[in-house]
């Protein structure tokens, strides 16, 4: 698949600290990614370099399929974890101010504008002063400003951070529509279960180095310990061998570990031969969460 | 470039917008013009309080000529005995005696008389009085002495140095040169020392506020640090300008107004001052006049454009500073103060070298003061007005011009890792770190 971004041994130290040690991923064009990993694993860092606010020490980064230079920032929308917008400024005349800076016309600036607002319903929010607004409205503002542009790639740092539940929702279709549409969208999170919903695919990052990438799927399949989880009516006589084991038996609940995923067909044929009456069935992947710390663990250096 | 330019005009315009700025720069000429009527009318005032004098002239100066009255002094020769007179003073109407007692000796160079009354005479009337009887001792020694009048007259001359160049091409210098040149001097010195300290201020508290505020990692996500940076000084500096070019406007034409509509009489100040009815109104006119020439001998053209060069020069070398500072701040007001001093000492410190600088243009002092890139923005302004000589110019501007080029150089390496950098204590050291490390 085509690839919008593409980071080769990207490293960058801080003082002798490796923030970034030979980080390599691509992000598929079209595709929510997710860059995980836990507070001061080198996310940030590394965001900084793809929008071009620091330099890496070595290694190259590739957008679009051309080395990141001085016209990117322009088809980049980055939305920091720290936001701010300039307090004294009316909401139209920052909103212009920023997607000038990214390039666009004061005409074309004005359009987008109005669209977004339009389509938030604030357009009398205009002459409005940044100061006027409650922080949820704030990060209305930011999103649009982030998003106006209409940029090829977009970075989101710990996107739902302070954000109430009703702009967490707006937020989230607004992200799934731009995708639709063509935009690439880059997450990054250490609450990994906020994109395992989201992210199709994943790098992990962990005290700068990357642990583990690809698509979560894959991923999940790749971790899975094969358990199972079978509601069914009665109490199943079931001898464990060591191709199955039973984890826990609880009120007609049963989640069992089989040897090979494929021999699940098997076990269910024997529970149906008992007799017993079959409610659910399903296999049970393990989260994004208990990879990372599983891998995380394994991690001798930590 | 197109973006440096958005920033500008960003900067610039919510600056110029702002109602306090529109305020100030309003209200300063106003109060000005405030000022000047109120301190019109103290010196119109003239003391409602007349004093009535006996005078008792034991010394007999007074016969030939009397004692001329004031609006605020009258004077009466009376022949009544100080006894009676100070045991009666209120039903005589009268404030105070003067006893001028009798000459005794010709050749003494002081003399003492006595004033009689309930309160302490006022400094004025005493400088007046004392001032009168000594005219009245003088005419009298000239009579008694029997000098002549017109030999003495011709020994009170005056001496006055009339500066001329070497080479007799040139226009010659008025007189007043040199104290006009220092009047302007101060002037421009001090605008120079106010601008870089707000302005300077006013770019260190902004690049603070981008910070605090985290607008910044937006902000550089779409430009360049050094844009930023450099849009920020360049905005202010406008503002800065735009405030000056109104004063310079509104100041001088509010103050001819005033001078129009209450019309005070400017002379009556110039003669408060103790001993300055000796000033005959003659000389007085020949002042004003070699003033008017003076000024008309400046070369306003070149001094406007060095003025704005300087101008332009300070404020970037400092206000590049107080960015880098700026940057490296967190709220912490403490650390602050110990950033900043580094950059106010300097300033202060050419502040003070200013005023020497405008007593004595041409001492070594004024000359290197005026050469060096840190002091010459505050000390060559004031040099101006003195004609330096053009190799001296040349040579402040073009290092002027080096230092703030390295200046922002540095000040934007301290910059882009400093906005990013939070919760970290802050030195000198740790700025020079920042200067050398990487993007």
């Amino acid at each position: 698949m085509e690839s919008v971004l593409k980071l080769e041994e990207v490293v960058k130290a801080y003082n002798k600290h490796l923030a970034v040690d030979r980080v390599s991923f691509e992000v598929p064009k079209g595709s929510i990614f997710g860059l995980l990993g836990p507070n001061g694993a080198g996310k940030t860092s590394l965001i900084r370099i793809i929008t071009t606010i620091t330099r890496a020490d070595s290694g190259t980064v590739f957008l679009n399929g051309e080395k990141l230079g001085g016209r990117h920032p322009e088809v980049i929308g980055y939305m920091p974890e720290e936001r701010g917008l300039y307090k004294k400024m009316k909401v139209g005349d920052h909103l212009i101010y920023l997607a000038r800076l990214k390039g666009l016309s004061k005409s074309a600036a004005k359009e987008a504008i109005n669209y977004w607002l339009e389509k938030f319903e604030i357009t009398d929010w205009w002459d409005k002063k940044v100061e006027e607004l409650s922080k949820g409205m704030q990060q209305k503002i930011q999103f649009i400003a982030t998003v106006v542009h209409q940029p090829d790639i977009l970075i989101l740092d710990e996107p739902f951070s302070g954000l109430d539940p009703i702009n967490t929702n707006l937020i989230k279709s607004e992200i799934h529509r731009l995708r639709e549409e063509g935009t690439s969208i880059i997450f990054s999170t250490h609450r990994m279960e906020q994109v395992e919903e989201i992210c199709e695919n994943i790098v992990l990052i962990n005290q700068g180095k990357n642990v583990l990438q690809g698509n979560v799927q894959d991923i999940k399949q790749q971790f899975k310990d094969n358990l199972f989880e079978i509601q069914l009516e009665g109490q199943p006589v079931l001898a464990e061998n060591e191709n199955m084991q039973i984890v826990s038996r609880n009120n007609g609940t049963l989640v069992v570990q089989l040897q090979d995923d494929r021999a699940s067909n098997q076990l269910l044929r024997s529970l149906m031969d008992q007799g017993h009456h079959i409610t659910g069935f399903r296999e049970i992947l393990p989260s994004l969460n208990e990879i990372f710390i599983r891998q995380v663990e394994a991690d001798p250096k930590f | 470039m197109e973006k440096l330019l958005l920033i500008i005009r960003r900067e610039y315009l919510t600056r110029v917008k702002k109602r306090s700025f529109i305020l100030t720069t309003i209200l300063t000429p106003l109060a000005f013009a405030l000022f000047m009527v109120i301190v019109g009318f103290i010196f119109a005032y003239e003391s409602d309080d007349v004093q009535r004098v006996a005078v008792i002239d034991e010394a007999g100066i007074l016969e030939s000529g009397g004692i001329s009255n004031e609006t605020s002094l009258i004077f009466s020769v009376e022949d009544r005995s100080l006894e009676e007179l100070r045991a009666n003073l209120e039903s005589y109407d009268y404030d105070g005696i003067l006893r001028i007692p009798p000459i005794t000796n010709l050749y003494a160079k002081s003399y003492t008389i006595y004033y009689y009354s309930e309160k302490t005479p006022a400094l004025d009337v005493e400088t007046l009085i004392s001032q009168k009887i000594n005219k009245r001792i003088e005419a009298y020694k000239i009579q008694k002495l029997e000098l002549d009048i017109q030999q003495l007259e011709a020994l009170d001359s005056r001496v006055s140095i009339n500066p001329e160049p070497l080479d007799p091409e040139t226009e010659t210098r008025s007189k007043m040169t040199g104290a006009v040149g220092a009047v302007i001097g101060t002037f421009m010195g001090i605008i120079m020392y106010m601008t870089v300290f707000i302005y300077g201020m006013m770019v260190m508290r902004s690049v603070m506020e981008e910070k605090t505020n985290r607008i910044v990692e937006v902000m550089i996500s779409s430009v360049r640090p050094f844009q930023l940076m450099l849009g920020k000084i360049v905005g202010v500096g406008a503002v800065g300008l735009t405030q000056i070019a109104i004063w310079a406007i509104l100041i001088p034409s509010l103050g001819l107004l005033v001078n129009l509509i209450f019309g005070f009489d400017t002379s009556g100040m110039e003669s408060m001052g103790p001993g300055s009815q000796n000033i005959d109104p003659d000389e007085a006119a020949n002042t004003v006049q070699q003033v008017m020439i003076a000024l008309g001998e400046i070369n306003w053209g070149s001094m406007i454009v060095l003025f704005l060069l300087y101008f332009l020069g300070g404020f970037f070398l400092y206000s590049s500073l107080f960015a880098a500072v700026g940057s490296a701040m967190s709220d912490d007001l403490g650390e602050s103060q110990s950033l900043t001093l580094p950059i106010t000492i300097p300033v202060l410190m050419a502040f003070y070298i200013m005023f020497v600088a405008v007593q004595s243009p041409n001492s070594s002092l004024a000359v290197w003061a005026s050469i060096f890139p840190l002091f010459s923005p505050i000390v060559m302004p004031a040099r101006l007005a003195f004609e330096p000589p053009i190799w001296e110019v040349v040579l402040s501007v073009v290092l002027l011009i080096g230092t703030c080029l390295l200046f922002i150089w540095i000040s934007s390496r301290i910059y882009r890792i400093g906005i990013l950098m939070y919760g970290k204590k802050v030195n000198i050291k740790t700025l020079g770190k920042w200067l050398f490390s990487r993007d």
